[in-house]
């Protein structure tokens, strides 16, 4: 049903479709308003046969879910940021135990400095988890990525994360075709688990594994997202075949065919990009994007295809390696390899600083001029990073560097108006 | 067993009733020879291993208790670990181990699928080592009681973090000696005055049932096991295990040095409902706590290079404490003991 909704509700509504059999909520924003959406939705009766369960914490809540889908329950549950560091370990259990398990995260940066907007380094910081990971584009793609997700969990046996950007997109209001019961039921089949804790069929799972079969395992976790290679696209035209719309997939490309330069992003700023992309090509400019939409398995192959091709790349980056710079560049390329493609990482967006047109439309244009650097910040203040940088070169207790810098910031703003 | 000790194979100044004089009805589940061995043999535990064995009856009790409609979620640590290496099992009961710090979250986990799967007669088992549980797993298994679960959780505390090799938990007690708590300085051991009792933290909650068990008492240990399996809501059992490696006493002696602890005081053995204690196991034979710390090495340093009368005292004024406080001892036993 066409609606205009906020994006956490859409996301409610799609994950009930599905029928999660428990759920487990602990809130952290920006995913408060979809554990929020689905509460209402169990205490309501409108999602039946469910066990919501408010959890004491992102550590519990994944573990809740272990033992839920271990048992053969289907699995929900939502977090960002500083939730999914506190449940890191049982993430990474999660997906070791080969648990089909679907959860939200609605993108957020990771403190300190403590701050709620988006950016993606709470996703990157688990992409080794062994999760298959897909960012989503819109809210209607958050919709119904969460539909293919539960299908292709339970399908291979490894839990997906639906990374969403938190506040641009989870508390966006946007017109969502929110799906009919009846044809997620006839796309997403009851959860058949591969194996479960059970008094009728007693197993030992979680067994201590040593250096004789554990390079074996991890390779299996591997294999799997191999798989899921095959099977993301698959489940993108399954879908598209009963739902009427594209959604998902590896990647999307856009005027990438004859492209010499190509723009690769992940998540909701594609939707920016495009429309700079649109600007330029008016203008002449063979420029083009992928908008990737699985990063983890990282479509490797499927992004030789669309930009092997160009000239140049260059990734609009919401998280930082410290230390090296761009997660996607630097598993983009793999996808390179053998050509001598210029790729230009740019970090952008950290901590929810927006990322304009106008700024996306210059680095664009250096990158065509090939004066833009390797790894480069965009829209960084080097004023105010310089001016740090010198009071910790004469002052020994200069104190918090965030403070300084915002006391800094505060000063030029006072001195300006 | 060093060198030194005797192997006895009968008991004595156990007060053990000869099983075949009881009822049929009553009779200790683990001489039932259709008993669920859900801990069997062959696993790794070092020799005289007072987890293996609580497990083992606390297990075999809940099978029964359930008809075999069971599930388990084991923490890491000793009992995870000598029991599964991997491609061998000795769980003969369905057996999931996640991580160190959840399996009180997983019980629940467990819990909530049995119940949206309307299984309602499968029931559930949590349990972990003491580090497992009052240390890291504290936050998961206060969640699981505050929010009632239906769970049993049961912890085997051998008084320190085993698996690893003899680290200081919050349920190691005064003075012992672990590896992080030496036996050097002017204090040697484990400082006094710290620690938690979880037992008492968990009847805070007001969760259904809270008991404390001991090795030393296995019938008492399968009785409380049946009394919690036959409630719902989340239940607390914590059992005192001697570990004889980490404690340095005999290998021969895990029962023994389980009996002291709970003949001197230093570990209450009670029951509770709904927040009130309702039964204690009272003592029978009251002994002074030395007794009980000279066959542990890891008392050592309070009796040489010489005695430390005033650190041995300090511990006998927490036995005589928890004796007043839970109302241990018997009638007929009071002014026994010096
Ligand atoms: C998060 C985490 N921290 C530390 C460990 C290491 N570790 C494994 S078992 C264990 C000790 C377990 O102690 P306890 O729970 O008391 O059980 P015991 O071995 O004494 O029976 C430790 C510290 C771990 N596995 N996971
Ligand atoms: S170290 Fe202690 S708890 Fe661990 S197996 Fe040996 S005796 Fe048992
Ligand atoms: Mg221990």
């Amino acid at each position: 049903m066409l609606k205009q909704c906020e994006g956490s509700i859409a996301i409610a509504e799609a994950v009930a479709l599905c029928r999660p059999e428990v759920i487990c909520a602990y809130p952290i924003t920006p995913q408060t308003h979809i554990v929020e959406g689905l509460g209402l939705l169990v205490k309501s009766g409108k999602l039946s046969n469910c066990e919501y369960i408010n959890v004491e914490s992102e550590f519990a809540a994944m573990s809740v879910a272990i033992g839920a889908s271990a048992c053969g329950a289907r699995a929900y549950t939502a977090t960002a940021s500083q939730g999914i560091l506190y449940m890191a370990e049982a993430v990474y259990n999660a997906s070791g135990l080969g648990l089909p398990i679907v959860m939200t995260v609605g993108n957020r940066s990771i403190g300190a400095p403590i701050n709620i907007w988006n950016d993606h380094t709470d996703s990157m910081a688990l992409r080794d988890a062994g999760w298959i990971q897909l960012f989503a584009e819109n809210n209607q793609e958050a919709t119904d990525l969460h539909i293919q997700a539960f299908k292709l969990a339970e399908e291979l046996s490894v839990p997906v994360m639906v990374c969403v950007d938190g506040f641009i997109l989870t508390h966006a209001y946007e017109r969502v075709d929110v799906p009919e019961q009846s044809k997620v039921d006839a796309f997403l089949p009851p959860y058949e688990p591969r194996q479960v804790v059970d008094p009728d069929e007693p197993v030992t799972i979680g067994a201590m594994v040593g250096p004789e079969a554990f390079m074996e395992v991890r390779y299996l976790a591997h294999h799997k997202q191999m798989q899921a290679l095959e099977r993301i696209p698959q489940l993108a035209e399954e879908f598209r075949r009963v739902f009427g719309r594209a959604s998902g997939g590896l990647l999307h490309t856009y005027h990438t065919e004859d492209a010499e330069t190509v723009i690769v992003a992940l998540g909701s700023v594609n939707g920016t990009i495009k429309d700079v992309i649109d600007q330029m090509r008016a203008e002449g400019v063979k420029i083009g994007s992928v908008s990737l939409c699985s990063f983890r398995p990282f479509p490797t192959a499927a992004l030789h295809a669309a930009i092997g091709h160009a000239k140049r790349v260059v990734t609009i980056e919401k998280s930082l390696s410290v230390g090296i710079g761009g997660n996607v560049s630097h598993n983009l390329r793999m996808a390179l390899q053998g050509r001598d493609t210029k790729v230009s990482t740019v970090i952008a967006g950290l901590g929810g600083r927006a990322i304009t047109q106008t700024s996306l439309r210059k680095v664009f244009t250096r990158a065509i001029q090939d004066t833009l650097e390797p790894l480069s910040f965009m829209d960084l203040n080097t004023a105010v990073i310089n001016r740090q940088l010198e009071r910790e070169r004469v002052t020994r207790r200069t104190g918090p560097a965030a403070e300084a810098i915002l006391r800094d910031i505060g000063t030029m703003a006072a001195r300006v108006s | 067993m060093t060198g030194a000790s005797r192997v006895k194979f009968y008991q004595t100044g156990t007060f053990t009733v000869g099983n075949r004089l009881l009822d049929v009805s009553v009779r200790s589940v683990q001489s039932d020879a259709d008993r669920n061995n859900s801990l069997n043999s062959g696993h790794r535990a070092c020799q005289g291993c007072g987890e293996a064995l609580g497990a083992r009856y606390a297990l075999d009790a809940a099978m029964r208790a359930v008809n075999g409609r069971l599930v388990v979620a084991n923490a890491t640590g000793c009992l995870e670990v000598f029991s599964t290496p991997y491609p061998e099992s000795s769980w003969r009961v369905a057996w999931l181990h996640s991580l160190f710090a959840n399996a009180a979250a997983v019980g629940t986990g467990m819990a909530a699928a049995m119940k949206v799967k309307g299984r309602k007669d499968v029931r559930v088992i949590a349990q972990g080592g003491d580090g497992g549980t009052v240390d890291i797993g504290f936050a998961c298994l206060s969640g699981m009681f505050e929010r009632d679960d239906d769970v049993l959780y049961i912890c085997y505390d051998n008084e320190a973090y085993m698996n690893t090799g003899i680290q200081r938990s919050s349920a190691t007690p005064a003075a012992a000696r672990t590896m992080t708590t030496p036996a050097a300085g002017q204090e040697p051991g484990n400082v006094f005055g710290q620690g938690k009792n979880v037992p008492l933290i968990a009847m805070a909650h007001g969760i259904p049932y809270v008991a404390t068990a001991s090795v030393a008492d296995l019938r008492d240990l399968e009785y409380k096991v049946g009394r919690a399996m036959a409630i719902h809501g989340a239940r607390y059992l914590h059992v005192h295990v001697p570990c004889p490696l980490g404690w340095g006493c005999d290998t021969g002696d895990t029962l023994k040095v389980a009996r002291l602890a709970a003949e001197s005081g230093l570990f209450p053995i009670f029951e509770a409902e709904a927040g009130e204690v309702t039964g204690r196991r009272t003592i029978r034979r009251r002994v002074p706590v030395e007794d009980y710390l000279k066959m542990q090495s890891r008392f050592a340093h309070l009796f040489s290079p010489k005695r430390d009368e005033r650190r041995i005292a300090m511990i006998q004024a927490i036995a005589d404490r928890n004796i007043r406080r839970f109302g241990l001892l018997d009638k007929s036993e009071q002014g026994a003991h010096p």
